[in-house]
Protein backbone atom coordinates (compact mmCIF):
# COMPACT_ATOMS: atom_id res chain seq x y z
CA UNK A 1 0.00 0.00 0.00
CA UNK A 2 1.38 3.41 -1.16
CA UNK A 3 2.35 5.72 2.53
CA UNK A 4 -0.22 8.74 3.22
CA UNK A 5 0.66 11.57 0.74
CA UNK A 6 2.74 14.02 1.09
CA UNK A 7 3.46 15.73 -2.20
CA UNK A 8 7.36 15.29 -0.88
CA UNK A 9 7.32 11.92 0.35
CA UNK A 10 5.12 10.26 -2.55
CA UNK A 11 5.95 6.95 -3.32
CA UNK A 12 4.93 6.73 -7.09
CA UNK A 13 4.48 2.86 -8.28
CA UNK A 14 3.05 0.28 -6.53
CA UNK A 15 5.19 -2.45 -4.27
CA UNK A 16 6.49 -5.66 -5.37
CA UNK A 17 3.72 -7.54 -3.31
CA UNK A 18 0.87 -5.18 -4.64
CA UNK A 19 1.94 -5.70 -7.87
CA UNK A 20 2.21 -9.72 -7.39
CA UNK A 21 -1.03 -9.87 -5.60
CA UNK A 22 -2.49 -7.91 -8.74
CA UNK A 23 -1.36 -10.70 -11.12
CA UNK A 24 -2.47 -13.61 -9.10
CA UNK A 25 -5.75 -12.30 -8.72
CA UNK A 26 -5.99 -11.09 -12.16
CA UNK A 27 -4.75 -15.13 -13.60
CA UNK A 28 -7.45 -16.37 -10.99
CA UNK A 29 -10.45 -14.21 -12.61
CA UNK A 30 -8.98 -15.24 -15.90
CA UNK A 31 -9.41 -18.61 -15.30
CA UNK A 32 -12.64 -18.02 -13.74
CA UNK A 33 -14.08 -17.63 -17.15
CA UNK A 34 -13.16 -20.87 -18.26
CA UNK A 35 -15.27 -22.75 -15.23
CA UNK A 36 -18.25 -22.47 -17.64
CA UNK A 37 -16.51 -24.73 -20.14
CA UNK A 38 -14.77 -26.58 -17.66
CA UNK A 39 -18.12 -27.81 -16.35
CA UNK A 40 -19.84 -28.48 -19.35
CA UNK A 41 -17.11 -30.81 -20.34
CA UNK A 42 -16.60 -32.36 -16.61
CA UNK A 43 -20.47 -33.21 -17.20
CA UNK A 44 -19.97 -34.98 -20.11
CA UNK A 45 -16.74 -36.61 -19.20
CA UNK A 46 -18.20 -38.27 -16.08
CA UNK A 47 -21.58 -39.46 -17.48
CA UNK A 48 -19.36 -40.89 -19.39
CA UNK A 49 -16.86 -42.37 -17.66
CA UNK A 50 -19.93 -43.90 -15.04
CA UNK A 51 -21.60 -45.05 -18.79
CA UNK A 52 -18.77 -46.71 -19.51
CA UNK A 53 -20.00 -50.57 -18.07
CA UNK A 54 -22.93 -50.55 -19.34
CA UNK A 55 -21.74 -49.19 -22.94
CA UNK A 56 -19.38 -51.87 -23.05
CA UNK A 57 -21.30 -54.47 -21.80
CA UNK A 58 -24.82 -54.10 -22.93
CA UNK A 59 -24.31 -51.54 -25.79
CA UNK A 60 -26.21 -48.05 -26.81
CA UNK A 61 -27.95 -49.30 -29.87
CA UNK A 62 -29.69 -52.00 -27.77
CA UNK A 63 -30.30 -49.73 -24.94
CA UNK A 64 -32.25 -47.41 -27.37
CA UNK A 65 -33.98 -49.62 -28.79
CA UNK A 66 -34.82 -52.14 -26.31
CA UNK A 67 -38.17 -52.53 -25.40
CA UNK A 68 -37.79 -54.05 -21.78
CA UNK A 69 -36.00 -52.28 -19.31
CA UNK A 70 -35.87 -55.19 -16.17
CA UNK A 71 -32.45 -54.29 -14.33
CA UNK A 72 -33.73 -57.18 -12.09
CA UNK A 73 -34.14 -60.10 -13.49
CA UNK A 74 -31.78 -62.98 -13.62
CA UNK A 75 -30.93 -62.17 -17.37
CA UNK A 76 -31.38 -58.32 -16.71
CA UNK A 77 -32.64 -56.26 -19.62
CA UNK A 78 -32.02 -52.46 -20.26
CA UNK A 79 -33.84 -51.04 -23.03
CA UNK A 80 -34.45 -46.93 -22.84
CA UNK A 81 -37.47 -47.08 -25.00
CA UNK A 82 -40.46 -47.25 -22.55
CA UNK A 83 -38.52 -44.45 -20.42
CA UNK A 84 -37.53 -42.52 -24.02
CA UNK A 85 -41.45 -42.93 -25.39
CA UNK A 86 -42.82 -41.79 -21.76
CA UNK A 87 -40.46 -38.98 -21.80
CA UNK A 88 -41.83 -38.27 -25.32
CA UNK A 89 -45.80 -38.75 -24.32
CA UNK A 90 -45.13 -36.20 -21.05
CA UNK A 91 -43.11 -33.66 -23.25
CA UNK A 92 -45.62 -33.97 -25.63
CA UNK A 93 -48.83 -33.43 -23.62
CA UNK A 94 -46.78 -30.54 -21.61
CA UNK A 95 -45.73 -28.23 -24.64
CA UNK A 96 -49.74 -28.68 -26.05
CA UNK A 97 -50.86 -26.45 -22.83
CA UNK A 98 -47.37 -24.13 -22.44
CA UNK A 99 -47.08 -23.14 -25.63
CA UNK A 100 -50.71 -21.63 -26.48
CA UNK A 101 -51.12 -20.33 -23.24
CA UNK A 102 -47.74 -19.00 -22.81
CA UNK A 103 -47.30 -17.08 -26.05
CA UNK A 104 -50.89 -15.78 -26.20
CA UNK A 105 -49.97 -14.74 -22.53
CA UNK A 106 -46.93 -13.43 -23.78
CA UNK A 107 -48.44 -11.37 -26.55
CA UNK A 108 -51.17 -9.85 -24.31
CA UNK A 109 -48.56 -9.22 -21.28
CA UNK A 110 -46.56 -7.38 -23.79
CA UNK A 111 -49.13 -5.74 -26.30
CA UNK A 112 -51.97 -5.04 -24.28
CA UNK A 113 -50.94 -4.57 -20.93
CA UNK A 114 -49.09 -1.39 -19.67
CA UNK A 115 -47.93 0.21 -16.36
CA UNK A 116 -48.94 -1.79 -13.13
CA UNK A 117 -50.92 -4.40 -14.93
CA UNK A 118 -47.88 -5.27 -16.68
CA UNK A 119 -45.49 -5.03 -13.39
CA UNK A 120 -47.96 -7.02 -11.74
CA UNK A 121 -48.45 -9.74 -14.07
CA UNK A 122 -44.78 -10.48 -15.02
CA UNK A 123 -44.49 -10.83 -10.83
CA UNK A 124 -46.97 -13.57 -10.78
CA UNK A 125 -45.49 -14.87 -13.81
CA UNK A 126 -42.03 -15.08 -11.87
CA UNK A 127 -43.26 -16.02 -8.65
CA UNK A 128 -44.79 -19.10 -10.69
CA UNK A 129 -41.28 -19.71 -11.75
CA UNK A 130 -39.71 -19.54 -8.24
CA UNK A 131 -41.95 -22.44 -6.81
CA UNK A 132 -40.27 -25.84 -6.40
CA UNK A 133 -41.00 -28.39 -9.09
CA UNK A 134 -41.16 -30.76 -5.31
CA UNK A 135 -44.14 -28.56 -4.21
CA UNK A 136 -45.71 -28.71 -8.17
CA UNK A 137 -45.57 -32.38 -7.64
CA UNK A 138 -47.16 -32.43 -4.39
CA UNK A 139 -49.80 -30.19 -5.37
CA UNK A 140 -50.48 -32.51 -8.49
CA UNK A 141 -51.02 -35.23 -6.57
CA UNK A 142 -53.40 -33.97 -4.35
CA UNK A 143 -55.32 -31.53 -6.78
CA UNK A 144 -54.50 -33.46 -10.43
CA UNK A 145 -54.66 -36.75 -9.63
CA UNK A 146 -57.76 -37.77 -8.30
CA UNK A 147 -59.60 -35.70 -10.73
CA UNK A 148 -57.34 -36.96 -14.16
CA UNK A 149 -58.64 -40.88 -12.79
CA UNK A 150 -62.20 -39.41 -12.59
CA UNK A 151 -62.64 -37.29 -15.23
CA UNK A 152 -61.03 -39.94 -18.12
CA UNK A 153 -62.94 -42.67 -16.43
CA UNK A 154 -59.02 -44.53 -15.76
CA UNK A 155 -57.71 -47.10 -13.54
CA UNK A 156 -55.26 -44.72 -11.79
CA UNK A 157 -54.48 -41.04 -12.25
CA UNK A 158 -50.88 -41.29 -12.16
CA UNK A 159 -50.49 -40.84 -15.70
CA UNK A 160 -48.01 -39.22 -18.52
CA UNK A 161 -50.87 -36.65 -18.76
CA UNK A 162 -50.88 -35.78 -15.57
CA UNK A 163 -47.83 -35.30 -15.34
CA UNK A 164 -47.46 -33.68 -18.63
CA UNK A 165 -50.11 -31.46 -17.47
CA UNK A 166 -47.86 -30.11 -14.67
CA UNK A 167 -45.13 -30.14 -16.48
CA UNK A 168 -46.87 -27.68 -19.28
CA UNK A 169 -47.25 -25.54 -16.33
CA UNK A 170 -44.23 -25.30 -14.72
CA UNK A 171 -42.61 -24.45 -18.29
CA UNK A 172 -44.99 -21.68 -18.39
CA UNK A 173 -43.27 -18.75 -16.75
CA UNK A 174 -39.92 -20.14 -18.93
CA UNK A 175 -41.82 -19.19 -22.22
CA UNK A 176 -43.72 -16.40 -21.10
CA UNK A 177 -40.59 -14.25 -20.17
CA UNK A 178 -38.38 -15.35 -22.62
CA UNK A 179 -41.23 -15.05 -25.62
CA UNK A 180 -41.76 -11.47 -23.76
CA UNK A 181 -38.24 -10.51 -23.75
CA UNK A 182 -38.09 -11.05 -27.72
CA UNK A 183 -41.55 -9.06 -28.11
CA UNK A 184 -40.30 -6.24 -26.25
CA UNK A 185 -36.34 -6.02 -28.08
CA UNK A 186 -38.88 -5.59 -30.95
CA UNK A 187 -38.34 -1.67 -31.85
CA UNK A 188 -41.04 0.97 -31.08
CA UNK A 189 -40.80 2.25 -34.57
CA UNK A 190 -41.88 -0.50 -36.22
CA UNK A 191 -44.86 -0.46 -33.40
CA UNK A 192 -45.66 3.23 -33.65
CA UNK A 193 -45.34 2.99 -37.81
CA UNK A 194 -48.12 0.36 -38.10
CA UNK A 195 -50.09 2.09 -35.50
CA UNK A 196 -49.60 5.04 -37.35
CA UNK A 197 -50.97 3.79 -40.32
CA UNK A 198 -53.85 2.50 -38.90
CA UNK A 199 -53.70 -0.62 -38.11
CA UNK A 200 -55.63 -1.78 -34.72
CA UNK A 201 -53.03 -2.86 -31.91
CA UNK A 202 -53.85 -6.34 -32.56
CA UNK A 203 -53.43 -6.26 -36.45
CA UNK A 204 -49.80 -4.46 -35.32
CA UNK A 205 -49.43 -7.46 -32.81
CA UNK A 206 -50.52 -10.49 -35.52
CA UNK A 207 -48.57 -8.72 -38.83
CA UNK A 208 -45.47 -6.14 -37.16
CA UNK A 209 -44.60 -7.62 -33.76
CA UNK A 210 -44.80 -11.65 -33.63
CA UNK A 211 -43.56 -12.05 -37.02
CA UNK A 212 -40.46 -9.67 -36.27
CA UNK A 213 -40.19 -11.61 -32.57
CA UNK A 214 -40.85 -15.26 -34.32
CA UNK A 215 -37.25 -16.14 -34.05
CA UNK A 216 -37.02 -15.47 -30.09
CA UNK A 217 -40.53 -17.24 -29.56
CA UNK A 218 -39.23 -20.34 -31.40
CA UNK A 219 -36.16 -20.23 -28.93
CA UNK A 220 -38.36 -19.68 -26.09
CA UNK A 221 -40.62 -22.86 -26.87
CA UNK A 222 -37.16 -24.77 -27.81
CA UNK A 223 -36.28 -23.58 -23.83
CA UNK A 224 -39.58 -24.65 -22.49
CA UNK A 225 -39.63 -27.86 -24.18
CA UNK A 226 -35.69 -28.95 -23.07
CA UNK A 227 -36.95 -28.27 -19.20
CA UNK A 228 -39.78 -30.09 -20.00
CA UNK A 229 -37.94 -33.03 -21.29
CA UNK A 230 -35.44 -32.25 -17.97
CA UNK A 231 -38.10 -32.45 -15.19
CA UNK A 232 -37.68 -34.91 -12.26
CA UNK A 233 -39.51 -34.44 -9.79
CA UNK A 234 -42.97 -34.06 -11.43
CA UNK A 235 -42.29 -37.13 -13.42
CA UNK A 236 -41.25 -39.02 -10.61
CA UNK A 237 -44.33 -37.72 -8.58
CA UNK A 238 -47.07 -38.02 -10.91
CA UNK A 239 -46.30 -40.32 -14.19
CA UNK A 240 -46.92 -43.79 -12.73
CA UNK A 241 -44.23 -46.15 -13.04
CA UNK A 242 -45.07 -48.85 -15.53
CA UNK A 243 -42.89 -51.03 -17.09
CA UNK A 244 -44.33 -51.03 -20.36
CA UNK A 245 -43.89 -48.97 -23.25
CA UNK A 246 -47.21 -46.73 -23.04
CA UNK A 247 -49.32 -46.88 -25.62
CA UNK A 248 -51.09 -43.63 -25.51
CA UNK A 249 -50.56 -40.85 -22.70
CA UNK A 250 -53.43 -41.71 -20.60
CA UNK A 251 -51.22 -44.53 -19.32
CA UNK A 252 -48.49 -44.47 -16.51
CA UNK A 253 -45.44 -44.49 -18.27
CA UNK A 254 -41.49 -43.81 -17.27
CA UNK A 255 -39.61 -41.25 -17.96
CA UNK A 256 -35.77 -40.61 -18.75
CA UNK A 257 -35.36 -38.64 -15.42
CA UNK A 258 -38.12 -40.31 -13.49
CA UNK A 259 -36.40 -43.63 -14.53
CA UNK A 260 -32.66 -42.10 -13.20
CA UNK A 261 -34.23 -40.64 -10.12
CA UNK A 262 -36.12 -43.51 -8.96
CA UNK A 263 -33.98 -46.34 -9.66
CA UNK A 264 -30.71 -45.06 -8.32
CA UNK A 265 -31.09 -45.31 -5.04
CA UNK A 266 -31.84 -48.99 -5.36
CA UNK A 267 -28.47 -49.77 -7.50
CA UNK A 268 -25.33 -51.21 -6.31
CA UNK A 269 -22.36 -48.47 -6.67
CA UNK A 270 -20.42 -49.33 -9.68
CA UNK A 271 -22.78 -52.17 -10.78
CA UNK A 272 -24.49 -52.49 -14.22
CA UNK A 273 -27.66 -51.27 -13.26
CA UNK A 274 -25.93 -48.05 -11.98
CA UNK A 275 -24.17 -47.34 -14.85
CA UNK A 276 -27.11 -48.05 -17.16
CA UNK A 277 -29.20 -45.39 -15.57
CA UNK A 278 -26.01 -43.39 -15.56
CA UNK A 279 -26.48 -43.67 -19.98
CA UNK A 280 -30.32 -43.08 -19.79
CA UNK A 281 -28.92 -39.57 -18.02
CA UNK A 282 -26.26 -39.26 -21.03
CA UNK A 283 -28.88 -39.60 -23.66
CA UNK A 284 -31.06 -36.98 -21.79
CA UNK A 285 -28.15 -34.81 -21.40
CA UNK A 286 -27.38 -35.06 -24.95
CA UNK A 287 -30.83 -34.46 -25.79
CA UNK A 288 -31.21 -30.83 -23.69
CA UNK A 289 -27.62 -30.26 -25.00
CA UNK A 290 -28.43 -30.40 -28.66
CA UNK A 291 -32.01 -28.46 -28.15
CA UNK A 292 -30.67 -25.69 -26.01
CA UNK A 293 -28.07 -24.87 -27.79
CA UNK A 294 -30.45 -24.96 -30.87
CA UNK A 295 -32.26 -22.38 -28.87
CA UNK A 296 -29.16 -20.06 -27.71
CA UNK A 297 -27.89 -20.04 -30.96
CA UNK A 298 -31.39 -18.30 -32.41
CA UNK A 299 -31.54 -15.93 -29.52
CA UNK A 300 -27.94 -15.04 -29.81
CA UNK A 301 -28.83 -14.62 -33.88
CA UNK A 302 -32.08 -12.05 -32.53
CA UNK A 303 -29.74 -10.14 -30.48
CA UNK A 304 -27.58 -9.38 -32.80
CA UNK A 305 -30.17 -8.66 -35.05
CA UNK A 306 -31.79 -6.20 -32.83
CA UNK A 307 -28.09 -4.42 -30.75
CA UNK A 308 -29.34 -1.01 -30.75
CA UNK B 1 -69.07 -4.28 -42.03
CA UNK B 2 -66.38 -1.75 -42.68
CA UNK B 3 -62.66 -2.89 -42.71
CA UNK B 4 -62.61 -0.64 -39.53
CA UNK B 5 -65.12 -2.15 -37.94
CA UNK B 6 -64.22 -5.51 -39.29
CA UNK B 7 -60.40 -5.02 -37.32
CA UNK B 8 -61.78 -3.92 -34.18
CA UNK B 9 -63.99 -6.42 -33.83
CA UNK B 10 -61.45 -8.99 -34.56
CA UNK B 11 -59.31 -7.19 -32.02
CA UNK B 12 -61.80 -7.79 -29.67
CA UNK B 13 -62.33 -10.85 -29.98
CA UNK B 14 -58.49 -11.66 -30.31
CA UNK B 15 -57.88 -9.48 -26.52
CA UNK B 16 -60.78 -12.08 -25.30
CA UNK B 17 -59.21 -15.18 -26.08
CA UNK B 18 -55.71 -14.01 -25.09
CA UNK B 19 -57.40 -12.30 -22.05
CA UNK B 20 -58.72 -16.01 -20.83
CA UNK B 21 -55.64 -17.67 -21.29
CA UNK B 22 -53.50 -15.44 -19.40
CA UNK B 23 -55.93 -15.55 -16.86
CA UNK B 24 -56.09 -19.11 -16.50
CA UNK B 25 -52.78 -19.03 -15.71
CA UNK B 26 -52.74 -16.24 -13.14
CA UNK B 27 -55.91 -18.61 -12.22
CA UNK B 28 -54.15 -21.45 -11.41
CA UNK B 29 -51.45 -20.24 -10.12
CA UNK B 30 -53.17 -18.21 -7.31
CA UNK B 31 -55.70 -21.54 -6.75
CA UNK B 32 -52.26 -23.76 -6.37
CA UNK B 33 -51.24 -20.76 -3.86
CA UNK B 34 -54.54 -20.80 -2.10
CA UNK B 35 -54.76 -24.90 -1.40
CA UNK B 36 -50.85 -24.61 -0.60
CA UNK B 37 -51.64 -22.56 2.33
CA UNK B 38 -55.06 -24.03 3.52
CA UNK B 39 -53.58 -27.25 3.87
CA UNK B 40 -49.93 -25.58 5.30
CA UNK B 41 -50.79 -23.11 7.19
CA UNK B 42 -52.57 -25.44 9.78
CA UNK B 43 -49.48 -27.20 10.31
CA UNK B 44 -47.33 -23.72 10.74
CA UNK B 45 -46.67 -23.10 14.12
CA UNK B 46 -43.55 -21.83 16.48
CA UNK B 47 -43.09 -25.56 17.82
CA UNK B 48 -42.92 -26.97 14.13
CA UNK B 49 -40.46 -24.62 12.76
CA UNK B 50 -37.89 -25.40 16.22
CA UNK B 51 -38.69 -28.93 17.34
CA UNK B 52 -37.35 -31.98 15.98
CA UNK B 53 -38.94 -34.65 14.37
CA UNK B 54 -40.46 -37.22 16.50
CA UNK B 55 -42.61 -40.44 16.15
CA UNK B 56 -40.97 -41.39 13.23
CA UNK B 57 -42.11 -38.07 11.17
CA UNK B 58 -45.34 -38.21 11.89
CA UNK B 59 -45.34 -35.39 14.89
CA UNK B 60 -42.95 -32.91 16.08
CA UNK B 61 -40.81 -30.07 13.78
CA UNK B 62 -38.76 -29.92 11.04
CA UNK B 63 -36.51 -28.21 12.61
CA UNK B 64 -33.06 -30.25 11.44
CA UNK B 65 -34.69 -30.41 7.86
CA UNK B 66 -34.68 -26.26 7.87
CA UNK B 67 -31.05 -25.74 9.18
CA UNK B 68 -30.55 -28.65 6.13
CA UNK B 69 -31.55 -26.77 3.73
CA UNK B 70 -29.82 -23.48 4.93
CA UNK B 71 -26.71 -25.28 5.46
CA UNK B 72 -26.94 -26.61 2.06
CA UNK B 73 -27.32 -22.68 0.48
CA UNK B 74 -24.61 -21.38 2.85
CA UNK B 75 -22.53 -24.55 1.00
CA UNK B 76 -23.61 -23.61 -2.25
CA UNK B 77 -23.00 -19.88 -1.89
CA UNK B 78 -18.99 -20.64 -0.21
CA UNK B 79 -18.70 -22.75 -3.60
CA UNK B 80 -20.43 -20.95 -6.39
CA UNK B 81 -20.38 -16.76 -5.58
CA UNK B 82 -16.48 -16.16 -5.65
CA UNK B 83 -16.20 -18.70 -9.08
CA UNK B 84 -19.46 -16.95 -10.09
CA UNK B 85 -18.38 -13.50 -9.47
CA UNK B 86 -15.01 -13.84 -10.77
CA UNK B 87 -16.48 -15.03 -14.14
CA UNK B 88 -18.59 -12.66 -14.67
CA UNK B 89 -16.28 -9.89 -13.79
CA UNK B 90 -13.80 -11.85 -16.43
CA UNK B 91 -16.72 -11.50 -18.79
CA UNK B 92 -17.71 -8.05 -18.61
CA UNK B 93 -14.35 -6.40 -17.76
CA UNK B 94 -12.09 -8.40 -19.45
CA UNK B 95 -13.00 -10.76 -22.10
CA UNK B 96 -12.05 -10.18 -25.83
CA UNK B 97 -14.80 -10.00 -28.18
CA UNK B 98 -13.55 -13.30 -29.88
CA UNK B 99 -14.66 -16.70 -31.07
CA UNK B 100 -13.54 -18.14 -27.92
CA UNK B 101 -15.57 -16.02 -25.23
CA UNK B 102 -18.73 -16.50 -27.46
CA UNK B 103 -17.74 -19.97 -26.49
CA UNK B 104 -18.03 -19.60 -23.35
CA UNK B 105 -21.17 -17.46 -23.19
CA UNK B 106 -22.97 -20.14 -25.07
CA UNK B 107 -21.76 -22.55 -22.46
CA UNK B 108 -23.49 -20.64 -19.91
CA UNK B 109 -26.14 -20.50 -21.77
CA UNK B 110 -26.00 -24.16 -21.83
CA UNK B 111 -25.43 -24.84 -18.35
CA UNK B 112 -28.37 -23.18 -17.22
CA UNK B 113 -30.84 -25.99 -19.13
CA UNK B 114 -29.22 -28.90 -17.95
CA UNK B 115 -31.60 -30.94 -15.95
CA UNK B 116 -31.08 -30.98 -12.44
CA UNK B 117 -31.35 -34.62 -12.17
CA UNK B 118 -27.88 -34.82 -14.94
CA UNK B 119 -25.94 -32.43 -12.36
CA UNK B 120 -26.69 -34.65 -9.65
CA UNK B 121 -25.81 -37.29 -11.79
CA UNK B 122 -22.31 -35.61 -12.16
CA UNK B 123 -22.29 -34.58 -8.57
CA UNK B 124 -22.71 -38.64 -7.94
CA UNK B 125 -19.86 -39.14 -10.16
CA UNK B 126 -17.28 -36.91 -9.71
CA UNK B 127 -18.26 -35.45 -6.16
CA UNK B 128 -19.43 -38.47 -4.10
CA UNK B 129 -17.71 -41.46 -6.02
CA UNK B 130 -14.87 -40.61 -7.64
CA UNK B 131 -13.60 -38.11 -5.00
CA UNK B 132 -14.70 -40.06 -2.66
CA UNK B 133 -16.57 -37.32 -0.68
CA UNK B 134 -19.49 -39.85 0.29
CA UNK B 135 -23.16 -38.14 0.71
CA UNK B 136 -22.17 -35.64 2.19
CA UNK B 137 -23.17 -31.71 2.84
CA UNK B 138 -19.74 -30.69 0.45
CA UNK B 139 -20.69 -32.86 -2.00
CA UNK B 140 -24.18 -31.79 -2.37
CA UNK B 141 -23.61 -28.40 -1.63
CA UNK B 142 -20.25 -28.36 -4.86
CA UNK B 143 -23.68 -30.12 -6.60
CA UNK B 144 -25.83 -27.37 -5.43
CA UNK B 145 -22.80 -24.67 -6.26
CA UNK B 146 -22.48 -25.73 -10.14
CA UNK B 147 -26.23 -26.00 -10.81
CA UNK B 148 -26.75 -22.01 -9.67
CA UNK B 149 -23.39 -20.85 -11.40
CA UNK B 150 -24.24 -19.97 -14.33
CA UNK B 151 -27.23 -17.32 -12.86
CA UNK B 152 -24.29 -15.89 -10.62
CA UNK B 153 -22.33 -15.40 -13.79
CA UNK B 154 -25.26 -13.99 -15.86
CA UNK B 155 -26.02 -11.57 -13.05
CA UNK B 156 -22.90 -10.69 -12.41
CA UNK B 157 -21.71 -9.68 -15.85
CA UNK B 158 -25.36 -7.60 -16.60
CA UNK B 159 -24.83 -5.57 -12.88
CA UNK B 160 -21.29 -5.12 -13.76
CA UNK B 161 -22.06 -3.91 -17.90
CA UNK B 162 -25.04 -1.48 -16.05
CA UNK B 163 -22.18 0.69 -14.38
CA UNK B 164 -21.67 3.60 -17.09
CA UNK B 165 -17.98 3.36 -18.48
CA UNK B 166 -16.77 7.62 -17.10
CA UNK B 167 -16.65 5.75 -13.33
CA UNK B 168 -14.05 3.58 -14.96
CA UNK B 169 -12.27 5.88 -16.94
CA UNK B 170 -12.14 8.73 -14.26
CA UNK B 171 -10.39 5.62 -12.08
CA UNK B 172 -8.03 4.53 -14.69
CA UNK B 173 -7.43 8.19 -15.48
CA UNK B 174 -6.55 8.97 -11.80
CA UNK B 175 -3.53 6.05 -11.94
CA UNK B 176 -5.54 2.90 -10.70
CA UNK B 177 -5.20 -0.79 -12.38
CA UNK B 178 -7.87 -1.71 -14.25
CA UNK B 179 -7.89 -4.38 -11.08
CA UNK B 180 -8.13 -2.20 -8.79
CA UNK B 181 -10.66 -0.25 -10.33
CA UNK B 182 -12.81 -3.02 -10.96
CA UNK B 183 -12.34 -4.07 -7.11
CA UNK B 184 -12.44 -0.48 -5.59
CA UNK B 185 -15.08 1.24 -8.01
CA UNK B 186 -16.93 -1.25 -10.38
CA UNK B 187 -17.72 -4.50 -7.82
CA UNK B 188 -19.17 -1.89 -5.00
CA UNK B 189 -21.21 -0.26 -7.64
CA UNK B 190 -22.86 -3.08 -8.83
CA UNK B 191 -23.07 -5.35 -6.09
CA UNK B 192 -26.84 -4.42 -4.37
CA UNK B 193 -27.45 -6.18 -8.47
CA UNK B 194 -24.88 -8.96 -7.86
CA UNK B 195 -26.08 -9.59 -4.45
CA UNK B 196 -29.92 -10.06 -5.09
CA UNK B 197 -29.48 -12.40 -8.19
CA UNK B 198 -27.02 -14.10 -6.57
CA UNK B 199 -29.45 -14.36 -3.59
CA UNK B 200 -32.51 -15.57 -5.99
CA UNK B 201 -30.27 -17.67 -7.79
CA UNK B 202 -29.49 -19.60 -4.25
CA UNK B 203 -33.04 -19.53 -3.51
CA UNK B 204 -33.69 -21.62 -6.64
CA UNK B 205 -31.02 -24.06 -5.67
CA UNK B 206 -32.47 -24.14 -2.33
CA UNK B 207 -35.76 -25.72 -3.98
CA UNK B 208 -33.88 -28.21 -5.78
CA UNK B 209 -34.75 -32.01 -4.93
CA UNK B 210 -33.29 -34.32 -7.50
CA UNK B 211 -28.90 -32.20 -7.24
CA UNK B 212 -29.39 -33.67 -3.84
CA UNK B 213 -30.89 -36.67 -4.45
CA UNK B 214 -27.81 -39.04 -4.13
CA UNK B 215 -25.43 -36.39 -3.32
CA UNK B 216 -26.23 -34.68 0.24
CA UNK B 217 -29.62 -35.88 1.97
CA UNK B 218 -30.78 -38.74 3.97
CA UNK B 219 -34.74 -39.16 5.60
CA UNK B 220 -32.92 -38.39 9.05
CA UNK B 221 -30.29 -36.57 10.54
CA UNK B 222 -29.14 -34.74 13.04
CA UNK B 223 -27.67 -31.21 12.21
CA UNK B 224 -24.63 -31.56 10.43
CA UNK B 225 -21.53 -31.17 12.20
CA UNK B 226 -19.14 -31.34 9.98
CA UNK B 227 -18.91 -31.29 6.00
CA UNK B 228 -18.89 -34.95 5.71
CA UNK B 229 -22.42 -35.32 7.31
CA UNK B 230 -25.36 -35.98 5.36
CA UNK B 231 -28.33 -33.75 6.33
CA UNK B 232 -32.18 -33.34 5.49
CA UNK B 233 -33.57 -30.78 3.40
CA UNK B 234 -36.86 -29.23 2.80
CA UNK B 235 -37.45 -30.57 -0.63
CA UNK B 236 -36.10 -34.27 0.04
CA UNK B 237 -38.37 -34.13 3.04
CA UNK B 238 -41.33 -33.13 1.02
CA UNK B 239 -40.54 -35.71 -1.85
CA UNK B 240 -40.21 -38.79 0.48
CA UNK B 241 -43.43 -37.95 2.61
CA UNK B 242 -45.41 -37.22 -0.04
CA UNK B 243 -44.60 -40.21 -1.81
CA UNK B 244 -45.42 -42.93 0.91
CA UNK B 245 -47.55 -45.42 0.44
CA UNK B 246 -49.13 -44.73 3.76
CA UNK B 247 -50.20 -41.20 4.76
CA UNK B 248 -50.20 -40.70 8.35
CA UNK B 249 -49.39 -37.16 8.95
CA UNK B 250 -50.29 -35.10 5.94
CA UNK B 251 -50.16 -31.54 7.82
CA UNK B 252 -45.99 -32.31 8.02
CA UNK B 253 -45.57 -32.61 4.46
CA UNK B 254 -47.72 -29.54 3.25
CA UNK B 255 -46.42 -27.50 6.44
CA UNK B 256 -42.88 -28.39 4.98
CA UNK B 257 -44.19 -27.88 1.65
CA UNK B 258 -45.50 -24.21 2.94
CA UNK B 259 -42.42 -23.35 4.71
CA UNK B 260 -40.08 -24.21 1.39
CA UNK B 261 -42.54 -21.49 -0.39
CA UNK B 262 -43.03 -19.29 2.16
CA UNK B 263 -39.13 -18.91 2.29
CA UNK B 264 -38.38 -18.79 -1.48
CA UNK B 265 -40.69 -16.18 -1.79
CA UNK B 266 -39.59 -13.91 1.20
CA UNK B 267 -36.23 -13.86 -0.18
CA UNK B 268 -37.14 -13.32 -3.29
CA UNK B 269 -40.12 -10.41 -2.27
CA UNK B 270 -37.18 -9.05 -0.14
CA UNK B 271 -34.36 -9.00 -3.01
CA UNK B 272 -36.83 -7.53 -5.41
CA UNK B 273 -37.68 -4.76 -3.14
CA UNK B 274 -34.45 -4.15 -1.85
CA UNK B 275 -32.96 -3.71 -5.57
CA UNK B 276 -35.71 -1.26 -6.54
CA UNK B 277 -35.39 0.69 -3.11
CA UNK B 278 -31.38 1.11 -4.43
CA UNK B 279 -32.45 1.72 -7.84
CA UNK B 280 -34.16 4.76 -6.54
CA UNK B 281 -31.27 5.77 -4.67
CA UNK B 282 -28.48 5.29 -6.92
CA UNK B 283 -28.84 7.97 -10.15
CA UNK B 284 -26.37 7.43 -12.77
Amino acid sequence: MTKSPGIRHRRLGRSAISRAAESVVGTLIGLSGWVAILILGAIAAFLFVSSARALREVGLGPMLTGEVWFPTSAHPKFGLLPAITGSLWVTVVALAVCVPFGVAAAVFISEFTWGRTKELLKSVIEFMAAIPSVVYGLLGLALLVPRVKVVFGLETGLTAFTAGLVVGIMALPTIVSISEDALRSVPKDLREGSLALGNTRWQTAYKVIVPSAASGIFAAVMLGLGRAIGETMVVLMLSGNRNEIAAAAFMPAKTLPGLVAGEMGETIRGGLHQSALFVAGLVLFTITFVVNLAADLVLEKQRRRWRR
Amino acid sequence: MSRVARARAAETAAKIIMGLATAGILATALFFLAYLLYRGLPAISLGFLTEMPMKRMTAGGIYPVIMGTLYLIAGTAVFAVPVGVAAGVYLAEYAPRNGWTRIIRLAIANMAGVPSIVYGLFGLSLFVIQLKLGVSLLAGSLTLAALTLPVIITTTEEALRQIPSDLRHASLALGATQLRTIVRVVLPAAAPNIVTGSILGLSRAAGETAPILFTAVTFFAPLPSSWSDKVMALPYHIYIMATQPAKPAPHIVWGSALVLVGIVSAVNIAAATWRSAQRKRIRW
